[in-house]
């Protein structure tokens, strides 16, 4: 590894570090009672919950660590924590 | 050197995703929120702790804004040193100056450093990440540690129920130097959070702003409760989030519907469990009593 001169690194490029594998529970968005809220996408620590279109967010797997903020906030219970299959 | 800076943020946030922090980190959730309210135009001073050693794995980082690491005991000495920069080439107003770090890295180590530099009156926000210990070396105590709680420096046990003294009340200390503007909040009332990061932005002077991030590892809770504890903690009376201006507290946040009792946020937390064991009932009492005393001194609750 080359150390650059005073230790500077590109920004945000921590994005090269997947922490998908972290994951033991992933959130199933299960797009039923959705109030378009946005509160799950809000409150991801990695801010990893994209919105596709109205009343449609998903979790980017390659990123999330299966916390499950997401679904315990969801205020109308439209996201299940699953376990993870590999 | 792989150059992902010069594309967009990744989903519009200026905190990458891809740092080691903990599932249900609440700091970098705290992280994020402050940084996507205060925007692009920032110069982040960043003490040692969990927020750094998590966020700037080399040769990677978290930020897309400039970011510098200092250490522990100076980065208000360094955000000074960034903000005297700027006056001098006459860019003061192009970027906001963000000192930041963990309770240990402010209100411990670091606060000679943090009460010089309010009392110099330089223009810097500093935000103190309270997630009431050294979570990153491993969960010892510090000056924010609650009354009660468990650590490994201040074990509960036979002759011990855990950390014998109270939270120390920093914004007051710091509100006592003349700060202008002074605020707490939570990661659990983000509402909040980004609006006194955003009127502190919007402020000439040193700005103080601690926000309550509650550690699923040091605390020992369930990853998907961070902002339901971190809730809690404010409706219980025990952490209360309130704004000082120019030293007088100007507004408070007000429980609602009623406080809950010490127990709902003591229970689902390890760093508390010999709270719940028989012969603990006093400390309880003791805990229920530290709240009672905040909603009244406060105003959290009139009923």
């Amino acid at each position: 590894m080359k150390i650059t001169l005073g230790g500077v690194a590109a920004p945000g490029s921590s994005r090269l570090n997947k922490t998908g594998g972290w994951r033991v529970f992933y959130p199933e968005f299960l797009h039923i009672r959705c109030t378009d809220c946005g509160l799950c996408q809000k409150l991801c620590p990695e801010g990893c919950i994209f919105k596709a279109d109205k009343k449609n967010f998903y979790a980017d797997l390659e990123y999330c660590k299966g916390c499950g903020i997401c679904a315990e906030e969801c205020p109308v219970h439209d996201i299940e924590m699953r376990p993870e299959v590999r | 050197m792989y150059q992902i800076g010069v594309s967009q943020p990744y989903n519009n946030n200026l905190f990458a995703p891809g740092h080691t922090a903990c599932a249900g980190c609440g700091q970098s959730l705290a992280a994020r929120l402050v940084l996507n309210a205060l925007g692009p135009n920032v110069i982040v001073a960043n003490a040692t702790g969990c927020l750094e050693v998590f966020s700037s794995n080399f040769p990677q980082s978290s930020w897309e804004v400039p970011w510098i690491h200092s250490l522990f005991e100076n980065t208000p000495a360094v955000a000074s040193g960034i903000e005297a920069a700027l006056k001098a080439l006459g860019r003061e107003d192009e970027a906001i100056v963000v000192a930041q770090g963990g309770d240990g890295g402010f209100a411990d180590i670091g606060f000679g450093a943090l009460s010089g530099a309010i009392e110099r009156g330089h223009n810097i926000l500093f935000i103190v990440y309270d997630n009431e210990a050294y979570m990153n070396t491993g969960v010892q105590r510090s000056g924010l540690t609650p009354f009660d709680a468990s650590t490994t420096t201040s074990p509960a046990g036979g002759c011990s129920f855990g950390n014998p003294t109270d939270k120390k009340p920093v914004a007051q200390i710091v509100a006592a130097h003349g700060a202008p503007y002074v605020a707490v909040t939570s990661v659990g009332y983000y509402r909040d959070l980004e609006r006194k990061v955003q009127k502190a932005a919007g402020i000439k002077g040193p700005k103080f702003l601690q926000i309550h991030v509650p550690c699923p590892l040091g605390w020992g809770h369930d990853t998907s409760l961070t902002i339901k504890i971190a809730r809690l903690a404010v409706q219980t009376g025990l952490y209360p989030l309130f704004e000082m201006e120019n030293g007088e507290i100007t507004s408070v946040v007000k429980i609602t519907p009623k406080p809950r009792p010490v127990e709902d946020y003591l229970k689902p937390q390890a760093r508390f469990r010999h709270l719940f064991k028989p012969g603990a009932e006093e400390e309880l009492k003791k805990i229920q009593a530290i709240a009672d005393e905040n909603i009244r001194r406060y105003k959290l609750y009139e009923g």
